[in-house]
């Protein structure tokens, strides 16, 4: 029993982060109808860039996210108008899948030539440190981890439902045709949204290779879990994919600590399978569009 | 029942003519191991093509059966049931049953969803698989990988098995799209790839069709992975279930024409040479990756429709001028009736 407490503190930790990660691949759907499949890859790229300012600049890799997160927007934007808002409106949903792909494949090229494949993680002096709470062991960097993913959710939270530029990427999600109708520029919103989406993954990624170790073939492990959170919590829904991801991070924990790690990752197979079968469109899906 | 048509006859005769005589007219070692992966891919993409091209569904785990045909074969083969020599090539038809009854629940699940969610339903099955061949180390020896035995065909013809099984595959691999395409399946792969909902509405049987379309497709591709594992005679997971070789099938179809009968052969006819070249040149895997990565982008960026219903827009539109074109409108559909008894 203790164990398993054990197991749900770090698993819930550790969903934050996920779901961090998971709310900029279930936004870009929202939006654009697009599956980046290249999340994974702009996770990773995050990690690899927060280890350099670590290891070559010093700077703390939690500050390192405000100088990521620009570049990486930036590269989002530049990824979006170059490659995806070229494809045609009527099979975007499919091509953006291959063209992401592309794009994953191509980053993982490009950090294994700059960093080769060896496993690397960020280490700051406070790495290993942990507190005692009630006798459990909790991680101070996942706490952290967490802390700083929470507080990414919660302003994207206030941009979505406060600001302009957030009402009009909820109605880009709720209804495209009446947004642009209404005088709403798709083309900006899409550019903007797919630079947060992926913004917000570089982010997660900072924190993550603090936690994990990781090398440039780490995205696919990622994507395949990431991909999963997304369907569970329902295609486009904000809420579930949080959801999803806290829930998937502690499932794995438990599983990892009651069965064996080997298996761990087999617990987002088996909720997805039994996911799939009893509700398709997920746990906050809607059949027809998506729900911010 | 298909109707065959003479130059639809002619043009296979010269493709599957050339092709059974190009290792006595080439036989160079290094030509034929080109030849025996070209063919492969031909038909992976082949049988992609069966699914993601008729029904419009995207499955990007069609990997995952190609490793189960390749670790079935390894693991018979390690168990002592299938002897060496020219008998393992003789599994292969149970090889593709078996991965075609096997694959019936696992669609059946996968269906439930559509569109993209499909597409992400098929990608992670290709990991779990992936994460199966790891953990089940009894049976699949985990990361280490199972060896077989070098087959014992001279070496100045070695390739030469392994390139008429994999012909044989291609061939029934196209034979098989032919037939489905001029059959009641056919018909009814195009209504669910046109409009589901409204395919249902009319009556017809989408589910059962998909299911079919599905078993025959990965059944095609376990033989090619059973195929290529014999040729390999080594395999271990992240090589056996590497998602770059759905990707790579994936963007032949794509270049050579999505929904056609020979795209996806002629995709994998231009790919896999230039791709084995840029391998020899570049060396480096990470550059290979890179060049890989460009050259998709390139090919979906300006040929998103592919070679053959571009090119057959062009002749039609071309031909089109004299008798007030209305065929050349709608791509697809032009190449996929006119392909239709090819």
């Amino acid at each position: 029993m203790r164990l398993i407490v054990q197991a749900c503190i770090l698993g819930l930790l550790t969903g934050g982060v996920y779901a961090l990660m998971a709310s900029g691949l279930t936004l870009a759907f929202g939006i654009m109808r697009v599956i980046n499949v290249a999340q994974g890859a702009m996770i990773i790229l995050g990690a690899y860039l927060s280890y350099s300012a670590f290891t070559v600049l010093h700077i703390d890799p939690f500050l390192s996210v405000l100088l990521i997160t620009p570049v990486v927007f930036a590269l989002g934007v530049g990824v979006q108008l170059a490659f995806l808002r070229p494809l045609r409106r009527e099979d975007r949903q499919e091509l953006s899948l291959l063209v992401t792909w592309a794009i994953a494949l191509g980053i993982e090229g490009v950090l294994s030539i700059l960093y080769t494949t060896t496993y690397r993680a960020t280490i700051p002096s406070y790495a290993n440190s942990s507190w005692r709470v009630a006798g459990y062991q909790v991680s101070e960097v996942r706490v952290f981890a967490f802390g700083l993913s929470i507080a990414i959710l919660a302003v994207l939270y206030l941009v979505l439902s406060r600001t302009r530029f957030g009402r009009a990427v909820r109605a880009t999600v709720q209804n495209p045709t009446s947004a642009a109708l209404l005088g709403i520029d798709a083309n900006r919103i899409s550019a903007f949204g797919f630079g947060i989406s992926v913004a917000t993954a570089a982010a997660a990624g900072a924190v993550y290779g603090i936690v994990f170790s990781f090398n440039p073939g780490s995205h696919y492990d990622l994507i395949s879990r990431l991909l999963t959170i997304i369907v569970l919590g329902g295609m486009g829904s904000l809420g579930g994919a949080v959801i999803a991801a806290l829930f998937m991070g502690m499932a794995e924990a438990v599983l990892a600590t009651t069965v064996s790690p080997t298996w761990s990752s087999f617990a987002f197979f088996v909720v997805l399978i039994a996911i799939l079968v009893v509700r398709p469109q997920g746990l906050f899906g809607v059949r027809e569009r998506g729900a911010l | 029942m298909s109707r065959i048509r003479p130059a639809g006859l002619a043009r296979a005769a010269v493709v599957f003519g050339g092709l059974g005589a190009f290792p006595f007219l080439l036989p160079a070692n290094w030509i034929v191991n080109m030849a025996v992966f070209t063919l492969m891919f031909a038909g992976l993409a082949t049988a992609w093509n069966l699914l993601g091209g008729y029904s419009g569904y995207l499955s990007l785990g069609h990997v995952a059966f190609f490793g189960a045909g390749a670790y079935a074969v390894a693991i018979m083969f390690q168990h002592g049931g299938i002897g060496a020599g020219y008998t393992p090539f003789f599994v292969l038809p149970l090889v593709g049953i078996g991965a075609g009854v096997v694959a019936l629940p696992i669609a059946w699940v996968a269906f439930r969803t559509r569109a993209s969610t499909f597409a992400i339903v098929t990608i992670t099955f290709l990991f779990v698989v992936q994460q199966l061949a790891f953990n089940l180390h009894s049976l699949t020896n985990g990361s280490q990988g199972i060896g077989m035995a070098v087959p014992p065909f001279p070496a100045a013809t070695y390739e030469r098995p392994f390139y008429f099984a994999m012909l044989a595959i291609f061939a029934l691999a196209v034979f098989g799209c032919w037939y489905v395409r001029g059959s009641k399946l056919g018909l009814m792969l195009f209504a669910i790839r046109d409009d589901e909902d409204r395919a249902r509405g009319v009556g017809v049987q989408t589910n059962p069709a998909k299911l079919i379309t599905f078993a025959l497709s990965v059944g095609l591709t376990a033989m090619i992975g059973g195929v290529w594992a014999y040729y390999l005679t080594f395999i271990y997971p992240q090589f056996a279930i590497d998602p770059l070789i759905t990707i790579g099938a994936v963007l032949m179809v794509y270049l050579g024409g999505k929904g056609t009968l020979w795209g996806p052969a002629l995709g994998a006819g231009i790919l896999v040479p230039a791709q084995q070249y840029l391998a020899y040149r570049l060396g480096a895997s990470e550059l290979y990756l890179v060049g890989y990565a460009t050259v998709f982008l390139v090919v979906m960026l300006v040929l998103p429709r592919g070679i053959i219903p571009s090119v057959a827009d062009r002749v039609a539109g071309f031909r089109g001028q004299g008798r007030g074109g209305v065929l050349a409108e709608d791509g697809i559909d032009v190449s996929a009736s006119q392909g239709a008894g090819s």
